[in-house]
């Protein structure tokens, strides 16, 4: 692990960053109003396809969080989703017709625009169906939780997904425009995460939850990975490597302590599992667009024929995150 | 007429500091403001313009304070000398800073001061005594030399510091010094503070304390030992710092805390905090409280919160705490037993444990089919599922979620040579693990089974290998478990013993005897089996000696018999 590994993923950096230029060209903007962002305002960055039904909450709950400007990049929606997102005072949004995968799943995308508006501000990069939670945000706006990470020279800032699920069948209850998805999945698995620390990049590898218990219980090593960073002060010289699962510079993957401490770290609420999940898996697969021949797709669409449902007796129904803390999902860290 | 003056040092929020000095002179206090010389003049400006309309407010020259140097001193020395100048009639000088806010109204923090009027309220230790020392510096930062910053250079800190020591190199304290350390926040009565900034040998003690280290915390704290008639050494200002020295902010959810400690100020606040700034700064006509500052608390709220970032939760694996092997503090979180032979030994095992114990009682957990949690359910505690696929893909974690998810309640499982073996390792390591094996006892299911003797043989031949490297394992010298090894033979030789040490243990007393034994199967004829074994040239060992002819000579029946009362 000396100096070459170092350069080498200095160069791959690089080539992540130039390759986020020239993708960036995709870009089309319907709609820009970062120049209203000002110095110190919190930024949330996403891509999305198809999601007008969820976009109505999503953006009420990041609103109520303290988030200050969103930029969307929106992947050829037909659902008038991208419209509404236009209307919306504090939203920037791009759009493209290119191809999802030939983007590295819209994170190439994502840097372009990261590279350049982000750059000095914290930074939330998060899909539609995805909840931001930590410690204290019942009281505390996510500024709070920014300036602390501030004055403790933190940059980065883990929250593990966990994915929420309904009790009976994930059909059963339809979801509607602007409800709120924890109203209707708002079960998890508290205690049967598995953790591996991949050498390279420093980050950990978590595992586990209702998918890999469900859909990967014969090859668990197949199952899904957890873990993110999904809140980062942001700088032009940083990339997302894969997905929102870790970054380069490596440093900034160090979200954990190996010294037998813990450092504060949150939640990502997972909402994919409401009764439009079994359409969207089915038309992922079709479009090929997802991870490595869109395996984890078809272990969805076969899983979803034979058993849709994720609970069982052991399921914790979440209440609030210090029950997420008291568990052990996440923690405050020496945050008070 | 007030007798209490406020020194505030600002360098941000100064909206914030604007609202807090408006508190302080509306309860009649005198301010001096002290504003960092890196705030650009124009802000600077606007924020003297803004208090323009105070009379009693007055700024003092303005001094370039980073943390950790001199110019904190020398700004708190300027904003001093010209409060005590400025404002003859105050005796007690309060120092504060920009994010500090009053969470008792003037007035109360008047009458306290009243009453003690002689009191220099300091924190002031010598540094053999203090433990909150960052980067393991006390006494030497009266006697190194630091020409780097600890923020920006910290490399370049830790060599100059490596360096001096290795050629011992010591600064000469100035006669009559003995350093004390302590809170920078502190409320010194005018004869004690004109005392220490009127000194012959200011001069001497600035030169030398303008190399110290963090000279804010020790500058007032060890000149006041000059002069103080009556030190009270505790801070006025409640002010937390954590593990890195870094001070604890105060935020809108903590405001009943807060309301309840009886503290004079607090700090830091976060500068957001609406509702703390709204609530503390309004003037409700509250009847006034003698009650004594008890930041007990809070102490306890945030010594808890440092635990949690430096120690953590041992047994818990996740997000943010992996720890490496060497640190990890226990392997598990809490304590649990594993059985080696005993299932195999005993009818109904697992009933009879859990009536004795209480405990939660599996079966095999690593099964190499399925793990057979408690009552065979397909998941348990956690939703930790009964795949064996996922349980072997990281069996260790498998066992310390299980402990983890089940605290409060104890664990225990069956274990053998048949199960999956790759959890050894970690078992034995973890000072949590109860072993209790009963070497051999893996033959008796192949004793009593109905299957070619050459296919038990073959078995057992493999399963004596497979406990041999356990119970390896189990001995060696590295091993942290509370292991008990018997063979086969000599448990059976007095099996109530070993059980009652066994469930003692598990139970934590020693006081309940064991009314009922657990049914041992019927060895009749084991012996033989054994020498059958024997004969085919396959050596069993590890269940001791049997004689041939009988596998339980016939007196000792008699003695096992007054246990089996379901007989």
């Amino acid at each position: 692990m000396g100096f070459a590994t170092s350069y080498r993923l200095r160069l791959k950096r690089k080539r992540y960053k130039l390759r986020a230029r020239r993708k960036g060209r995709e870009l089309q903007a319907l709609a820009n109003r970062t120049a209203d962002i000002r110095d110190g305002d919190v930024l949330l960055f996403c891509t999305m396809r198809n999601e007008d039904m969820r976009l109505p909450y999503f953006l009420q709950y990041y609103r109520d969080l303290g988030v200050d400007h969103f930029i969307f990049v929106d992947n050829n929606s037909d659902d008038g989703g991208a419209a509404y997102l236009a209307d919306q005072p504090d939203v920037s949004v791009w759009t493209t017709s290119a191809s999802y995968k030939q983007a590295r799943f819209g994170i190439d995308w994502l840097t372009y625009l990261q590279m350049k508006y982000a750059d000095g501000h914290w930074t939330l990069t998060v899909d539609v169906d995805e909840f931001f939670v930590f410690p204290f945000c019942d009281t505390r706006p996510v500024r709070a939780l920014t300036d602390w990470l501030d004055s403790s020279n933190i940059r980065s800032f883990g929250a593990i997904m966990l994915d929420m699920y309904p009790k009976g069948k994930v059909t059963d209850i339809p979801y509607k425009r602007s409800d709120n998805p924890l109203d209707i999945a708002p079960w998890f698995d508290s205690g049967n995460y598995t953790i591996s620390r991949n050498p390279k990049l420093r980050n950990l590898w978590i595992q586990g939850g209702p998918r890999a218990r469900v859909f990967f219980r014969n090859r668990p090593k197949k199952a899904p990975a957890l873990n993110k960073v999904p809140l980062v002060k942001w700088s032009k010289q940083y990339t997302y490597v894969s997905s929102t699962h870790m970054l380069l510079p490596r440093g900034l993957n160090l979200v954990y302590d190996d010294a037998g401490g813990e450092k504060a770290s949150g939640v990502l609420l997972h909402m994919k599992f409401l009764d439009t999940f079994g359409a969207k898996a089915r038309e992922e697969l079709a479009r090929g667009e997802h991870y490595g021949q869109s395996a984890e797709y078809q272990a969805y669409v076969q899983g979803m024929k034979d058993s849709p449902v994720l609970w069982c007796k052991w399921s914790e129904k979440y209440i609030n995150w210090r029950q997420l803390e008291i568990l052990g999902i996440m923690s405050k860290g020496n945050w008070a | 007429m007030s007798t209490v003056g406020i020194v505030i040092l600002v360098h941000t929020a100064f909206d914030r500091a604007e609202q807090v000095i408006r508190h302080w002179v509306q309860g009649d206090c005198p301010v001096v403001v002290h504003v960092d010389v890196n705030v650009p003049d124009k802000t600077f400006q606007m924020f003297k313009d803004s208090l323009s309309d105070l009379k009693i407010v007055r700024f003092s020259d303005r001094h370039r304070c980073e943390w950790g140097t001199w110019g904190m001193v020398a700004a708190t020395q300027s904003a001093a000398e010209l409060l005590l100048t400025k404002f003859p009639e105050v005796r007690h000088a309060y120092l504060a800073s920009g994010s500090c806010l009053p969470l008792r109204p003037v007035e109360e923090l008047r009458s306290y001061l009243d009453g003690r009027p002689r009191t220099d309220f300091i924190e002031s230790a010598t540094t053999a005594d203090v433990p909150w020392t960052i980067g393991g510096l006390d006494a030497e930062r009266f006697t190194l030399r630091f020409p780097f910053a600890w923020k920006k250079n910290r490399r370049l800190f830790d060599l100059a510091v490596r360096a001096q020591r290795a050629v011992r190199y010591k600064r000469k304290i100035p006669e009559g010094l003995t350093p004390h350390m302590g809170s920078q926040w502190w409320c010194l009565t005018r004869q004690t503070l004109s005392a220490i900034l009127q000194d012959p040998d200011r001069k001497t003690y600035d030169a030398f304390f303008k190399r110290v280290w963090i000279p804010d915390e020790s500058y007032f704290q060890t000149l006041v030992r000059l002069y103080s008639q009556n030190i009270e050494s505790r801070s006025l200002t409640l002010s937390k710092f954590d593990f890195q020295g870094k001070p604890h902010i105060f935020y809108d959810d903590h405001l009943q805390l807060l309301r309840r400690s009886d503290c004079f100020v607090a700090r830091k606040i976060w500068p957001r905090a609406t509702r703390l700034y709204g609530t503390f700064l309004s003037k409700d006509p509250t009847t006034l409280k003698a009650a004594e500052p008890n930041p007990g608390k809070i102490d306890r709220i945030f010594a808890k919160a440092v635990d949690r970032r430096t120690l953590g939760r041992p047994g818990l694996y996740m997000q943010s705490r992996w720890p490496r092997h060497e640190r990890q503090n226990g392997v598990t979180s809490s304590p649990y037993s594993v059985f080696e032979g005993f299932a195999e030994l005993f009818e109904n095992f697992e009933y009879w444990l859990a009536k004795e114990t209480t405990a939660r009682v599996h079966g095999h957990l690593f099964h190499p089919d399925r793990v057979m949690f408690d009552g065979r359910q397909d998941h348990f505690q956690g939703a930790l599922s009964d795949s064996a696929a996922l349980r072997d893909y990281q069996p260790q974690l498998f066992l310390t979620n299980l402990i983890w998810n089940t605290r409060g309640e104890r664990q225990a499982f069956q274990f053998g040579p048949d199960d999956q073996q790759k959890i050894t390792q970690a078992m034995a390591r973890d000072r949590n693990a109860q072993i209790s094996v009963i070497s051999g006892a893996w033959a008796v299911p192949l004793f009593l089974s109905n299957r070619n003797f050459a296919d038990i043989r073959v078995d057992a031949a493999r399963m004596q290998r497979t406990e041999d490297k356990h119970l390896k394992v189990l001995r060696s010298a590295d091993t942290k478990a509370r292991v008990r090894i018997w063979t086969m033979a000599d448990f059976i030789d007095s099996p109530m013993e070993a059980l009652q040490t066994i469930v003692d243990e598990m139970t934590g007393s020693s006081v309940r005897r064991l009314t009922e034994a657990p049914r041992m199967v019927d060895l009749q004829g084991f012996g033989q089996f054994l020498q059958n074994l024997k004969n085919q040239g396959m050596h069993p060992y590890l269940m001791g000696d049997f004689p041939v002819e009988n596998a339980m000579p016939a007196p000792k029946q008699k003695v096992r018999k007054p246990y089996l009362v379901r007989k």
